[in-house]
């Protein structure tokens, strides 16, 4: 490719247009993706005729409690979506976080299964800590995901071994071990174990009553710590700036003396500490006994999703995790107002389709570019004829 | 032929080609005489590339059309251009590595025997009777990855005159050549254009103009500044044509003050990415206040070489020593500590993170160090941007947002500068520089000559390694000739002659003057 003059019109500038908004910000992008992933839901939903009306009602009273139909407000519905949406946030962050360093973990299941175990095990077995033995259950969480996500990272760094195939490898042995060991727990049966002790299960506080008794917990200020850390760590410290240049470009920041492998080991061992906490959220904010898992339970699968949408970004993890707990906790409230419940899960993967939009964006770009050349070589001619 | 033909083999009228934000071709006239050589000259980023690429049916133009021998051809794909009988020699050879130049000039046009089978001794009997009649002397069994660059391209001219082409069109020929097969192929052209051919010949080297071509058509910025006979003008006339400006060709510099011995390396070998060994047992001293250049071929352990020095490849045997210290294991890190600067190669991948603001780049030997450093963990950002506006300052870099222009949006060579002013930066006892020159347009590679002189005059020891011998010859008071990752000789650069640097290059040992350990 050979190139010359650059034209004025070229580089960044305030966004001039509506257009402009969305070629300059990929949080704008993200905005008019969910809206038209709505705006297609809402097509869907005419289609087999039933009212779209429903659908916004039942968002509405997931988001606000308000019921308009009754005209009642019961705050448990909120409590009830960000219950949903505190460990599609976490697990969301966990794929960000790998992706903000180059890496694509799709392990942040395995992650979140072995933080649920480790949390389950410590509720039940560790000796009492102050009356808040729940704080060293997130803790031992934490620290589990860590482990079973930087040994991932270990691996790519030191046998290059792809962090993908290692990474889904490692979600059937965490769900395989998660079962075999919670079951060696005494007077455990198929699905569960004996209840936690009191101190184990995450407080709700003044929660409780500010939600109307719903499953919300006091982990959500533990989400939000996260959010704020995640958001510290890799736009403001040491450690941060050598994590995003090797996400970046890898080679360069090798040159620059960056330990490259380092980072991969720590990065994946920050993502799979956020999966980690999420489990533990999962298990001893919603539960009062510890589960024998039967299956996944997709926090983690989700959360890439909930990266995509979010951009990887702290604060658009936060808010694409809320929007994909609103979709999941509202299906109930769209059942009962005769809205498929699929219709949710309809919405969300077509946000997660229509995120490819980016790639659109960038034809219109070059589109642009081509036609505002076009124009100042016609403008060019026409002063010199 | 038939009677229709013109004058001309190839007319191409008023072209014009627009990509994203930059016009290319700016309505441009070639036109090409049957039967001349005619170049084509601009810097980098001048539209030779694209017009050419027009030509070869690679790009749909915007406006224009193009006659051959007269008549108005549409070609929409290389194989209309075939058709037409144009043929191109690409920069990159486009050759299968195992098969053998026979095997290569047939891909795509197999002749078959009687049953169906393709005839492989019918199309090495064709192959060598077209090496003979255009005096190429190519081998037409030997496996290609065993014949030497210069053959190769070869084996790409006899590709296209297989396919009968009568028009060729050689885009930047010289660039992987040594001199003496730069010689070599001006021969072949002068043969080719005495059975007939038409050449057009797309260089950004004068002088190969001045010896081959007839006639020469210069571009600038995509437009069309004129076409020149070629023996009514000379080198600095072309130049200005070429830069838009008098061009100084001569660098001035002080002869070196050489100081102490800054850089010891002994008996290295490293390991190339194929895992052959690519530079074998290399040993050379680098004094302060000096200019170390390597002249070599692209491949012969450069690059090799140049990661060795600056950690980013163990070394097999042998040992090196910065200041006095044994370096041989250290980290990155460690070296850049102990005093070494290191402008690599390619300043897209190694040099820079394109997505990353410029201050961040230029923070990225140092961030880790006071003052960007506040404590144990938080990075002072406003300490990083003021660092970034004092080098934008002290450099000239031209970046539109400042500190916070991404990397990716300044031109080539503002990423150079902002490279060699970070690296300058930590004030570096010895500058290890790979290509700092390459696609920058010649005002840059004014100010980077400048610069790396500047440096070796404040006391540093600089070791260059540029694939452009008439760089090396220029800036280098040492010049080291490296061949197949040997040292072939080291020479002052006062003593060496082009010619002698060229054998020495292509490895031979006995025309080295002198032989410093």
């Amino acid at each position: 490719m050979t190139g010359t003059s650059r034209l004025p019109t070229e580089g960044p500038a305030m966004p001039r247009t509506f257009l402009d908004a969305f070629i300059n910000s990929n949080g704008a992008l993200s905005i008019l993706v969910v809206l038209l992933g709505f705006a297609c839901g809402t097509l869907i939903i005419m289609a087999v005729g039933r009212n779209p009306a429903g659908l916004y009602l039942a968002l509405l009273q997931t988001l606000t409690g308000f019921n308009a139909t009754t005209g009642v407000w019961n705050a448990r519905y909120v409590g009830e979506w960000l219950t949903a949406a505190m460990p599609l946030i976490l697990c969301g962050m966990s794929m960000g976080f790998a992706a903000r360093t180059g890496l694509f973990n799709i392990g942040a299941e395995g992650q979140y299964i072995v933080g649920l175990t480790a949390a389950q095990f410590v509720a039940l077995y560790a000796p009492p800590f102050f009356g808040a033995e729940w704080v060293v259950c997130l803790l031992a969480a934490a620290a589990a995901g860590a482990f079973w996500g930087g040994l991932v990272g270990w691996l790519r760094a030191r046998f290059s071994v792809s962090e993908v195939v290692a990474t889904i490898m490692l979600n059937y042995i965490a769900f395989f071990l998660s079962r075999y060991l919670t079951r060696l727990i005494p007077d455990a049966n198929t699905y569960r174990t004996p209840n936690f002790p009191g101190a184990a299960i995450i407080p709700r506080w003044f929660i409780d009553d500010l939600t109307n008794h719903s499953r919300l917990s006091a982990g959500i200020f533990v989400v939000l710590a996260c959010v704020i850390l995640y958001w510290l760590v890799l736009e403001r410290t040491k450690l941060g700036f050598e994590l995003r240049a090797t996400g970046l470009n890898r080679t360069a920041a090798g040159y620059a003396g960056i330990g490259v492998n380092r980072c991969f080991t720590t990065s994946m061992g920050i993502a799979g500490a956020f999966a980690g906490l999420a489990g533990a959220i999962v298990a001893l904010g919603s539960f009062s006994y510890g589960r024998v898992i039967g299956g996944y339970d997709n926090y983690g699968f989700n959360g890439i999703a909930v990266a995509l949408v979010g951009n990887s970004t702290a604060g658009g993890t936060l808010l694409s995790g809320l929007l994909f707990g609103m979709l999941s906790s509202a299906q109930p409230l769209m059942q009962s107002r005769q809205i498929p419940k699929e219709i949710a899960w309809i919405i969300s993967g077509l946000v997660v389709v229509l995120v490819s939009l980016r790639a659109g964006i960038r034809l219109v770009i070059a589109w642009r570019a081509k036609v505002a050349a076009a124009r100042s070589l016609a403008e060019r001619e026409a002063a010199g004829a | 032929m038939n009677g229709t033909e013109g004058p001309y083999a190839i007319e191409m009228v008023g072209i014009r080609k627009v990509f994203p934000g930059i016009i290319a071709n700016d309505g441009i006239d070639l036109r090409v005489r049957n039967n001349e050589i005619h170049a084509i000259l601009g810097e980098n980023g001048a539209g030779k590339s694209t017009l050419m690429s027009v030509l070869f049916g690679l790009y749909a133009p915007d406006a224009g059309i193009i006659r051959i021998h007269g008549k108005e051809a549409s070609i929409h794909d290389p194989n209309d251009a075939s058709s037409c009988g144009i043929g191109m020699v690409h920069q990159h050879f486009k050759l299968v590595r195992p098969y053998t130049v026979a095997e290569n000039i047939i891909l795509g046009l197999e002749p078959r025997n009687g049953f169906g089978e393709v005839d492989y001794r019918g199309a090495e009997r064709r192959v060598a009777e077209l090496s003979e009649r255009y005096g190429l002397s190519v081998d037409p069994k030997a496996k290609v990855e065993s014949i030497s660059v210069g053959m190769q391209q070869r084996a790409e001219i006899l590709k296209i005159l297989y396919r009968n082409a009568d028009i060729l069109i050689f885009d930047e020929p010289t660039a992987v050549l040594t001199p003496q097969e730069i010689d070599e192929l001006m021969t072949i052209l002068k043969r080719l254009r005495s059975e007939g051919k038409t050449i057009v010949l797309i260089t950004h080297k004068l002088r190969e103009i001045k010896e081959v071509a007839e006639r020469c058509t210069v571009l600038r910025r995509g437009r069309l500044i004129g076409t020149v006979e070629v023996a009514d003008t000379d080198a600095s006339a072309l130049a200005e044509m070429m830069v838009g400006r008098e061009v100084d060709f001569q660098i001035t510099k002080e002869k070196s003050q050489p100081g102490d011995i800054l850089l010891s390396v002994r008996g290295i070998s490293v390991r190339g990415s194929r895992g052959n060994i690519a530079v074998r047992n290399l040993s050379f001293d680098l004094r302060a206040g000096e200019i170390l250049g390597f002249a070599g071929v692209d491949g012969n352990g450069q690059s090799e070489l140049v990661a060795a020095l600056t950690g980013l490849r163990p070394i097999e045997t042998g040992s090196i020593e910065l200041c006095g210290k044994d370096i041989t294991r250290s980290s990155i890190k460690e070296r850049a500590d102990t005093g070494m600067g290191h402008v690599p190669e390619d300043r897209h991948r190694h040099g820079l993170v394109l997505d990353f603001r410029l201050d961040e780049n230029l923070a990225l030997r140092t961030y880790d160090r006071k003052p960007f450093l506040r404590n144990l963990f938080f990075l002072d950002f406003a300490a990083i941007a003021s660092h970034a506006r004092q080098l934008i300052e002290d450099y000239d870099i031209r970046a539109s947002q400042g500190p916070a222009t991404k990397a990716r949006s300044m031109s080539g060579g503002n990423q150079q500068k902002a490279i060699i002013a970070r690296e300058i930066d930590l004030s570096p006892k010895l500058l290890v520089i790979a290509q700092p020159t390459r696609g920058l347009d010649v005002g840059a590679i004014e100010n980077i000559h400048r610069r790396i002189i500047a440096e070796r005059d404040k006391g540093r020891a600089i070791l260059l390694i540029s694939f452009e011998l008439d760089e090396v010859m220029a800036l280098c008071d040492r010049i080291a000739a490296i061949s197949k990752g040997e040292i072939v000789g080291i020479v002052e650069a006062g003593e060496a002659d082009e010619k002698m640097i060229g054998q020495m290059m292509a490895g031979h040992h006995s025309l080295s003057k002198k032989e410093t350990p």
